[in-house]
């Protein structure tokens, strides 16, 4: 290629790609781009740019504070609704934090027209889906807007809660550490894409994952000795976070970029449902890009694996526990699929959102 | 699922890829292609090309129905999306494909106000026209053989229906005629084919006999698992390492010989074969369908008067070697430099099914 052509290229990037289109907010790779380029310079500070999926604030309280809105559509899918997410969604980020949740934020964004028996079953899902985790609802807000400028609801929920362990992060993560996986993966975003193409009948296994983590996370924890009095940095789980958008591979991909390791997942070792897996084979999916919303992916030490793997398999919803991979170092930055005929490839990045193929 | 599992999950692979490395010593480097997206993503996605021994290479060759539309029909496509009270409606990885400018393509033109929607099936197409009437509503029906026979069903469904806001942009290809095509071009380097198991269910594994009997090729029309396509290539090499080139039916659990009837006889009432413009390839004769006069009335070139502008080359992208088989992927200077899944600057990038975006997706190791 000669500079000319470079050139030119750039230009006509810059030209057309002037808009925010709905892969940037994918959870993969332009989410990222959008991200670093963006937010991360204009809101420089330290507890922001550690990216987790909650802030870890100072002082002696030690607080866990995370944010998150949603758009789902549509709002009611098999195993949930927008409600139900909403709470699941921060208390999610909040355990995977290493936190206690304790106390929601809720507001609304509701269209003109939405209906108020809908309203309420979704209010009466949040009100269930609370007090199963434990949080209280203290605050919140409700906008409505004009017809045809949302669609149907919004919801945004922000969480606080008080640190049960520290959480090394990524930089903790050695050669020889196990990946695991707290249940089967790729069910929510499969259920919700059935939904979406009218596909799912009623009595059909498949159904979303989520649910709230704060049991299962609090016992991986106590599992590895770990609590918020320990501040070793060689702490047995070096990591925890839940793959929602993106999926596993994308989630995964955020532990090993830029970093001296790799990652290896043994495709077999999987927890996939089988109605998942049909589903993403209808659909052109496939479960590693899927997202979950009630599931933990966790780094830590090979001899802690087996304890933790227990602990999660005892709390309902964490059945299906398993160890799916190895960190490695044969090709640092990247995460790597052993296949079950004994190939090898590279798992990126969602690139984009997962559209549909044509055959 | 019993099913599924033995050939997903297949137990005689070191058995299989023995007969493969036994075969292949025997006839050397050869080269095989596949000719069908799900065969590339397929292949990328089990990781076979890091198993299979040195001498056996596999190249994607035209097989991916978004590759092989030219960009001056997807600019025409554009500035149709961008016209008052129309609505395009598409199979998912259409609208991610870039017009000859970078950057620009349905999905962009969405964001910009242009309507632009995703559809599994054009039935759905259909459903949407007869829900907005006030709207014009565009199938994008791009494909092969194998997508052909629903969208001649739709075009049916909706004259039967009267739906009068509901039309078809022909994007449609036969296979036969973009094969021969390229084994009767001058860089032609390949020494058989894995056929598409999809489009031989609706025309049948007769429809890839004229290989070994017009060329002396061999041809396995292979399924979609792994199991599937490492036998189809043992077979493959196999009739290489004897020399007698045949038509083989790996897929027997879905394909049958003279295919699917009632499939090609919905095709035949709407379709007729018409010259069609290929990326990489030009213009071939009768390798395209268009729609009936009959039908005229579902048809939106003839709806719109439409006609696409002349074919501007995209700088630097070599799409239309790498879908000829003659450059891989990363030789294309701008593999991974410049393009990419997220910044495609050529269709191989943009689908899933596309040599590039598995090339890029699933990379080996």
């Amino acid at each position: 290629m000669n500079d000319k052509e470079t050139e030119v290229m750039t230009m006509n990037d810059r030209i057309k790609d002037d808009r925010i289109t709905l892969d940037y907010g994918s959870g993969g790779l332009k989410t990222s781009e959008l991200i670093e380029s963006i937010l991360l310079p204009a809101f420089d500070n330290a507890a922001l740019s550690q990216l987790g999926d909650g802030a870890i604030l100072g002082g002696s309280d030690k607080l866990v504070f995370s944010t998150d809105s949603f758009v789902v559509s549509p709002w009611k899918f098999p195993g949930g609704d927008i409600g139900k997410l909403s709470v699941c969604g921060t208390v999610n980020d909040l355990c995977m934090a290493g936190g206690i949740p304790k106390y929601l934020s809720l507001s609304f964004i509701l269209e003109e027209g939405f209906s108020f028996s809908d309203f309420k079953s979704i209010v009466s899902s949040i009100a269930d889906e609370a007090k199963q985790a434990g949080v209280s609802i203290v605050t919140g807000d409700t906008k409505v807007v004009d017809s045809g400028k949302g669609d149907g609801i919004y919801i945004n929920t922000a969480g606080i809660g008080f640190q049960q362990a520290v959480l090394p992060g990524k930089s903790a993560i050695r050669p020889g550490d196990s990946v695991l996986v707290s249940g089967t993966i790729g069910c929510h975003g499969a259920a919700v894409m059935m939904a979406r193409s009218g596909l799912l009948r009623e009595d059909s296994p498949l159904v979303s994952d989520c649910q709230p983590l704060h049991k299962i996370s609090a016992a991986a924890l106590e599992a590895a000795g770990m609590t918020s009095e320990s501040t070793d940095l060689s702490a047995s789980i070096r990591i925890l976070r839940d793959p929602t958008r993106g999926g596993v591979a994308t989630t995964l991909n955020e532990f090993t970029e830029q970093m001296p390791f790799s990652i290896e997942l043994d495709e077999t070792a999987l927890p996939v449902n089988p109605a998942v897996e049909v589903a993403c084979d209808m659909l052109g999916l496939d479960p590693l890009y899927c997202a979950c919303e009630g599931r933990m992916l966790a780094v830590c030490a090979p001899e802690a694996a087996e304890a933790v793997i227990d602990a999660i398999k005892k709390i309902p919803g964490g059945e299906n526990a398993a160890r799916i991979g190895t960190v490695t170092e044969d090709m640092p930055g990247k995460v790597l699929l052993k296949t079950p005929i004994g190939g090898r490839r590279i798992l990126a990045k969602l690139t984009g959102m997962q559209l549909p193929r044509i055959c | 699922m019993l099913y599924d599992s033995y050939f997903k999950n297949p137990k005689g692979v070191p058995l299989l890829l023995d007969k493969i490395r036994e075969y292949s010593d025997k006839t050397g480097p050869v080269r095989l292609m596949e000719i069908c997206g799900t065969h590339t993503m397929a292949i990328a996605r089990s990781g076979i090309k890091s198993i299979l021994p040195e001498n056996v290479q596999l190249l994607s060759g035209p097989g991916c129905p978004v590759c092989v539309t030219p960009s001056n029909m997807i600019d025409m496509i554009l500035d149709l999306s961008q016209r008052p009270g129309i609505l395009i409606t598409s199979y998912g990885d259409l609208l991610r494909v870039p017009g000859s400018a970078q950057g620009d393509s349905l999905l962009a033109r969405r964001a910009d106000g242009g309507k632009v929607e995703s559809v599994y099936s054009p039935m759905d197409a259909v459903k949407i026209a007869e829900e907005r009437p006030d709207t014009e509503v565009i199938f994008l029906g791009a494909g092969f053989e194998t997508t052909a026979p629903g969208t001649a069903a739709c075009i049916l469904e909706a004259a039967a229906r009267g739906v009068k806001n509901f039309s078809v942009l022909c994007l449609l290809k036969r296979t036969e005629p973009a094969i021969r095509s390229l084994i009767e071009s001058d860089d032609f380097a390949v020494n058989g084919f894995l056929c598409p198991g999809h489009v031989a269910a609706i025309i049948g594994a007769d429809g890839f006999s004229f290989l070994p009997k017009d060329y002396r090729l061999p041809g396995v029309v292979s399924g979609f698992e792994p199991g599937d396509l490492l036998y189809s290539i043992l077979e493959l090499t196999e009739m290489l390492a004897q020399g007698t080139p045949e038509l083989k039916n790996e897929y027997t659990r879905l394909v049958r010989q003279n295919g699917n009837s009632a499939a090609m006889a919905l095709m035949e009432r709407v379709f007729f074969p018409a010259g069609s413009d290929w990326r990489g390839l030009g213009q071939i004769p009768d390798s395209g369908y268009a729609i009936r006069d009959e039908y005229a009335g579902w048809d939106a070139m003839k709806k719109f008067s439409l006609s696409p502008a002349g074919e501007k080359e995209i700088p630097g992208c070599r799409c239309a070697q790498v879908i000829r088989g003659v450059l891989r992927p990363a030789e294309c200077p701008l593999f991974k430099k410049g393009c990419s899944p997220d910044n495609p600057v050529g269709p191989c990038m943009v689908s899933g099914e596309g040599a590039c975006a598995a090339a890029y997706q699933y990379g080996q190791t």
